[in-house]
Parts: C-alpha cells; structure tokens; sequence
C-alpha cells in the first residue's frame, strides 16, 4: 500500500507532560508500521472540549474550531482531518457539519476568522483515527500486519461517550457498537462478550469538577469488566483512558473494592502486536502496569 | 450582567419559552419536547440533577424562568449525548442543556458555588489566554478553587494520582512557569478572532431580541 497522509489534529491531552501523551506515543508506533503520515495542523488550539461551553458561546466556539480547520485548509485542503482525541473530533466535526450546512453561521464565523487573515470553507472532511483505520484500511489490512498476536489476554473494549456520539462510526450502532471488540480480535486477543459498560459515561471532564459522582461512575465501568473475566480494558478516548485508570486507587478506599484494571488504548494492543517495544508502545506510562502487554513485548 | 438579565426579563414578560427560542442554543427546539422522560433515563448524573433534561422542558413551558436559570441541574450535563440519540423527537437536548446554562451565566443568574461553572470558566480563559489547556495547570488551580485551605487538602487528598502522574510523566510539574509549558504561537489572532465572534453574537442577541419583543 502507499503512504496515506492525513492533516493531523492531536489537542491538548496530547502534549508531551500530558495525560495523553502515552496515547500519541503508541499511535506514532502504529502509523509508523501502517504507512500513515500524520501532518500536524501548524500552531492548532483547543477544541473548547465540553465545559468550554460555560466561558465561551456558540460563535466563539465555533470559531475557535474553525480557526483549526481554516489552517488545515490552507496547507494541504486534498488531505483529510483527522484526530485521535474524541473531544476534539466531536468539536472539529461538529464545527464543520453546522457551517457546512448554515451559510449564516459561515459568514459569521468566517467574519470573526478575517481577523486573523483565515477563511474556511469546509473543504475537508474530519475523521477520527479509528475511522481511517476502519475505512481507509480495514480489519484484514490491520491484520496482516500483526507480528505477536496478543494470545490468552481478555480486554473489555470501553468505547464510551464521545467517539460513538453523537457522530458514532458508521455501520455502528450507538448501543452496541463492535469495533473496538474486532480491533481485540483482529490483534489476536478475546473481547469480553457482552460488557454492559461500555458505553457508559465515565463523568467527562467532569471528573475533575464532580469527582465523587464520576468516580460512581467509573466504579461500575471497571465492575463490569471484572465481571466479564477482562484482564485489561481498552478504549479510543483520552479522557476515558485517564478517568477510568487514575482513580482506582481512590475508588478502592472508598469502596473497598481491590481494583488493579490496566486502561489502554487501541494503539497500544495494536503497537505490541506490530511488534514494538514497550517503550515504543508506552507500557511504561500505564499507572496501573498491563503487565501481559509487557511480556509479549518483551518476547523475541 | 444583572440589567442584561432584568432587559430580557422585561422584554419576554411571561413568554420564557419565547425569551429561549431566542436566546438559547439551539432553543427553538424546546417547544418540541413531548415529555416522554427518555432523556432523563438516559442521563449519567440523572439522579442528581434537582430538574432532569425532561422536567427542564416542561419548566421552560410553564415559564418557570428563574427557577430553571439559577439550577444547578444543567450544570451537571457530562455532554455524554445518550439524550440526543435516543430522543425520539430528535431534539438537540446537549446543546440546549449548554445553552441553558451558559444563558444563565450570561445573565448573572447561574450558582456561584457550582463547582462545574466555576471549572468551566478556567478552562475557557486557560483557552483566552494559551490557545490551548494545559490540565497541569487547570488541575493545580481547580484544587484551590475553593480558597487555600480547602485547597491543601484537596491536593494532599489528590496528591497520590498526581505523583502517579508524574511517575509515569504524564503530568508536568513546571507548568506554571509560563514559559515552560506548550501554548499556541498566535495567541493574539486566536483572542482577536474570539472577540469578534463575540461581537457578532452579542449584535444577533440584541437584534432577535428586538424583533422577538
Ligand atoms: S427524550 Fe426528547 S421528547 Fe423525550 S422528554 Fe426528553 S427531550 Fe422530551
Ligand atoms: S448529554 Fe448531558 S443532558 Fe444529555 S444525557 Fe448526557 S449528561 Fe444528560
């Protein structure tokens, strides 16, 4: 296959010293053994991702998407958007249908862009990551790459809220979409049948402003995936990543469960099975250590 | 705020629904809701919210203006959008749940001590001011939203997920020093293209308004 590029948007969990940077990391593994080249979009700013909404109104956010997608334009508007954060997809697609289809959004947001010598036109389509990986590849592509498939681990795929809504992926349903368990099985590991959980809210962005009613939340997630027999749990989204790993500790005291359930995320299965290292694969940044990614990882 | 407030009150005298179809995201949907309590079913902190999604509608009809602008319900949206895929009217319920709340504090009637609103606002001028968030930062000042010595605690409470954070480099301790932490080069394009997209806004707020009274 050749080289596919893409306009790339990372957002701010992405950043080196971030609480995604580990995602990047195993992303830039994965891309590197599937040919991607991801373009990043020069001097892109945050998508507003969801309490944005409390300082800044609609136009203000739909312009400070638009500023994103009206850069990514000007410097290769042949190339696909796409990001690997499902807040900032949700917020770049969003952005992009609503001007796309009202041509008095467009003129005011493109107003408030003239400021800063920007026009958008809504040339570019803006996908998530795993849209590429599902569309412009397949699972039998993604497959052929495998070098250690991923035997005898269990993983509850934990899809959540903002890569399957309000967008979802196409062929998918909202309540029960299977992706995520046909990554697991394309890398050679067993996805946890029927996981109640997961698409369930893991608080967002509000873990961090209502930490007890998320962490309820996040209690029951990783509840579920014990019962399914899961040994880690693997999802698309940044924020769920960190929600449900970090706090388990916390959630233990509370109620007095012994929750040890590594998080990872699709890119991470998929960088070990392509046979990367673990560091390659960031195993070393999981708080809570997926100790059989990192033995297959470390196998010759 | 406060004559914002009692202008719009006075122009939309017993008609809030009207006064929301204006001013609200996405508000001249509300009108469409048929109260069949699917959206409060489906809401994550559902049993927390004061007036779930469904009842916020059936408020809005019965013009009940202050009680819906200063809950705390619509602040506990976690914009999970179970609501806007499984409303069978298909109404944007999300957006308006934003709107709603981002009238209210618009309009200086939101509560104060609603510790989303109060996140909600650092994280947009963490936006204002860098062009992009750094969580280093948000997370050290959300500790100590609530005053200092709420804040040592809340950050002794906290402090093993932030060292566990640090351990594993996801977390960066010099992120206070401005300089030492990733922001956007063109910071004032992004506040002159905010300000202007707030001009506009606030000029269309006016103009509706005007028409709709
Ligand atoms: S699901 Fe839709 S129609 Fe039903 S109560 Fe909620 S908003 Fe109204
Ligand atoms: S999007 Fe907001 S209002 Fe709708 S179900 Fe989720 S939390 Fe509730």
């Amino acid at each position: 296959m050749v080289k596919k590029e893409y306009m790339f948007y990372p957002g701010c969990t992405a950043e080196s010293l971030a609480s995604g940077s580990n995602y990047m990391t195993s992303v830039e593994s994965m891309c590197e053994v599937l040919d991607i080249q991801l373009n990043e979009i020069p001097d892109w700013n945050c998508c507003g991702a969801s309490v944005g909404y409390v300082g800044g109104s609609e136009l203000p956010r739909l312009a400070l998407n638009a500023r994103n997608l009206a850069i990514a334009e000007q410097v290769h508007p042949e190339q696909d958007v796409v990001a690997t954060c499902a807040a900032c997809w949700l917020g770049a697609r969003e952005t992009r249908d609503r001007l796309e289809e009202d041509n008095e959004l467009m003129r005011e947001t493109n107003e408030a862009l003239a400021e800063a010598g920007l026009k958008y036109e809504a040339k570019q389509k803006v996908r998530h990551m795993v849209e590429v990986l599902i569309e412009d590849f397949g699972y039998e592509e993604l497959q052929r790459h495998v070098k250690k498939p991923l035997d005898g681990v269990k993983i509850a795929g934990y899809v959540g809220c903002q890569t399957n809504r309000p967008f979802g992926i196409e062929g998918e349903s909202f309540e029960n979409p299977k992706y995520l368990d046909k990554f697991v099985e394309t890398m050679g590991a067993e996805p946890v049948e029927k996981y109640d959980k997961k698409v369930s809210c893991c608080g967002g962005g509000l873990a961090f402003s209502e930490p007890e009613k998320s962490q309820a939340l996040i209690k029951d997630i990783i509840e579920a995936a014990y019962d399914g027999g899961a040994d880690m749990i693997v999802t698309p989204c940044p924020v769920c990543q960190m929600n449900v790993e970090i706090y388990q500790d916390q959630i233990n005291q509370k109620y007095q469960t012994k929750f040890k359930m590594p998080v990872v995320y699709y890119s991470t299965l998929m960088a070990v099975a392509y046979g990367k290292s673990a560091k390659q694969a960031a195993l070393g940044t999981q708080i809570i250590r997926a100790k059989q990614l990192e033995d297959i990882a470390g196998r010759k | 705020m406060d004559d914002l407030n009692l202008a719009m009150r006075d122009r939309y005298r017993n008609n809030f629904l009207q006064e929301v179809e204006a001013n609200v995201e996405e508000g001249e949907w509300a009108k469409m809701c048929m109260q069949c309590g699917v959206c409060s079913g489906s809401c994550p902190f559902g049993p927390h919210w004061d007036h779930p999604p469904q009842e916020i509608f059936m408020m809005i009809r019965a013009n009940k203006r202050e009680e819906v602008l200063s809950s705390t319900s619509m602040w506990l949206c976690t914009s999970c959008y179970n609501c806007i895929v499984r409303c069978p009217r298909e109404i944007p319920i999300t957006h308006i749940m934003h709107g709603l709340a981002s009238y209210a504090q618009r309009l200086g009637l939101a509560p104060k001590e609603q510790p989303t609103r109060k996140f909600g606002l650092m994280f947009w001028d963490n936006i204002e001011k860098n062009g992009r968030v750094n969580e280093s930062i948000l997370g050290i000042k959300l500790y100590f939203m609530n005053g200092f010595k709420e804040g040592v605690k809340t950050a002794y409470k906290m402090a093993p997920v932030g060292w566990n954070m640090l351990r594993t480099k996801r977390f960066n301790p010099f992120a206070l020093i401005p300089f030492l932490h990733k922001r956007c080069k063109k910071r004032s394009d992004i506040q002159a293209i905010l300000r202007k997209a707030q001009q506009i806004e606030n000029a269309r707020t006016v103009r509706f308004g005007t028409a709709g009274g």
